[in-house]
């Protein structure tokens, strides 16, 4: 009760926090907002032109697999280092200003997560000209969605926490995010993997909502009950360990200020 | 009693820990050179303020002030003893913090009242008078960092200003700009203090504390050297800095 209470009394401050990070990300120009869809859009352009026409890809509706890894990847790369930054970014406010440091990790999520929707339209655009059926499966997205965004923002309390205290973490994080990209089948199938190694993918949180979006609408199928509760499980893990950092050194954090 | 301050005394933490990465930090840990201690920046504070008491918080740099203030904010907790307040406490922001250079001055003025903590309705309520206080007017829709940095103070002023606090604090934030704006936001100053239960003041000019202030708070490397009166402890603190000063000659003016 007193955790919603206090969100009610700084939803204002949210609010206005929200419209600075996206107005200071997007620069207020169309192009800005533009840009954020087409840079995921090239990006899908050349990996699609590498793996079909110099690799050469078997896998059925190549362009719509490497978008749906592509997808959201982008949007938990994106996420994330924009909320490492949020508490680095906002020492003079909290310095001052009593409020729950979280919110900066919040507001700070707003705009990837808009990008996402934007990219997301583009994505079931692509969808209806490669010729797959909308069916009403789609609707189960809207469960890995909301999976992502909690576990993004869980990811995003951690390394906002991490990099104020040690800073050399958003170049560390940079390598990391590099390494998950390539652990994450965006341009491969898994199954050229051995079975065991094949589950060692689904400790990847990314790859795991990536299938989802590959199974529901490629494969046309609704995940299996396990695989639901481990796209639950993530989310639940890093928002506690967020959580936890940020209950534990709400006072340290001042020590950076 | 509006506020109390039992037995306060605030731990910080200083040392290498602050920027360095954590390649470093491992590397530090392993050779032993790490260094990070922990010191009293406030030591065993005690005091207490009634409706209409205006306080003043003397000491020379380093010595507790801030932190002291900022244990009465809210943003940190005492490491021992307790800070009651009874009523709304209201720290006026530094003239830059909080401002962002990218945004329009009427989203600045948005956002600024946010971290003030006023709500929406009172903002669009005040929108107008903050703005022909500002002397801004016309100007609304320009990124803040055109503005030059008088503008600025003026803008940070006329946003504060409105606040209604029982408990205000101000850390040397009096009176802003040239002229007559400096003698327009005095006014309105003294009109929110007047408004206020109870102020505190944290100043480095003896002769505003001894023109505004009911009591006075003299901190010294975090201990509480006094606390009482203004004239009396305003007389020995000028004397104490005199002898630091030029050992040998006392008295002087403020």
């Amino acid at each position: 009760m007193r955790k919603i209470e206090s969100l009610k009394k700084y939803k204002f401050l949210l609010e206005e926090l929200t419209k600075r990070d996206f107005k200071k990300k997007y620069k207020r120009t169309v192009f800005g907002m533009l840009w954020s869809v087409l840079s995921p859009l090239l990006t899908l352009f050349i990996m699609r032109l590498v793996f079909t026409k110099f690799f050469g890809s078997s896998i059925a509706h190549f362009t719509i697999y490497l978008f749906a890894g592509q997808l959201v990847f982008s949007y938990f790369q994106e996420s994330t280092n924009t909320a490492m930054m949020a508490l680095v970014n906002n020492k003079d406010i909290y310095a001052k200003v009593k409020m729950p440091k979280y919110m900066f990790v919040l507001s700070s999520n707003a705009s990837s997560f808009f990008n996402f929707m934007l990219t997301l339209a583009v994505f079931f655009i692509f969808v209806a000209v490669d010729g797959i059926a909308f069916s009403w499966n789609f609707l189960m997205l809207l469960y890995p969605i909301l999976c992502l965004l909690g576990f993004n923002l869980g990811v995003g309390l951690i390394l906002s926490a991490v990099n104020l205290f040690f800073r050399d973490t958003q170049y560390l994080y940079g390598i990391f995010s590099l390494l998950l990209m390539y652990m994450s089948a965006i341009f491969y199938d898994v199954s050229i993997f051995s079975v065991n190694m094949q589950r060692l993918f689904l400790a990847n949180p990314v790859y795991v909502y990536i299938k989802y979006f590959r199974i529901v609408v490629i494969d046309g199928n609704i995940p299996s009950l396990i695989f639901n509760l481990l796209a639950l499980l993530y989310p639940v893990i890093t928002i506690g360990i967020g959580a936890w950092l940020y209950k534990k050194y709400d006072q340290r954090f001042m020590y950076y200020v | 009693m509006i506020l109390s301050v039992q037995d306060v005394s605030i731990t910080y933490m200083i040392g290498d820990f602050r920027e360095i990465g954590l390649k470093e930090f491992v590397m530090r840990k392993l050779t032993g050179t790490y260094k990070s201690e922990r010191f009293l920046a406030v030591n065993d504070v005690s005091f207490s303020l009634d409706k209409g008491d205006m306080l003043g918080i003397v000491g020379v740099n380093g010595a507790g002030k801030s932190t002291l203030l900022k244990v009465i904010s809210g943003v940190l907790a005492p490491s021992s003893g307790t800070v009651i307040a009874n009523g709304k406490v209201v720290a006026l922001l530094e003239l830059a913090s909080g401002f962002d250079g990218d945004l329009t001055i009427r989203e600045n003025i948005y956002l600024r009242g946010a971290l003030l903590g006023y709500t929406r309705n009172f903002v669009d309520e005040k929108y107008d008078e903050i703005l022909s206080f500002s002397e801004l007017e016309g100007l609304e829709d320009r990124p803040f960092r055109n503005l030059s940095t008088g503008m600025m103070s003026r803008l940070a002023f006329s946003i504060a200003c409105f606040v209604q606090p029982d408990i205000l604090i101000l850390d040397e934030v009096l009176a802003v700009g040239d002229g007559a704006f400096q003698e327009k936001s005095e006014k309105r100053m003294r009109g929110i203090i007047n408004s206020g239960a109870v102020t505190i003041l944290v100043s480095h000019s003896l002769g505003q504390i001894r023109e505004l202030c009911t009591k006075v708070l003299w901190l010294d490397h975090g201990r509480q050297v006094a606390f009482g009166e203004t004239e009396p402890l305003c007389d020995a603190y000028q004397q104490f800095l005199d002898e630091r000063e030029k050992p040998g000659t006392a008295g002087g003016t403020c």
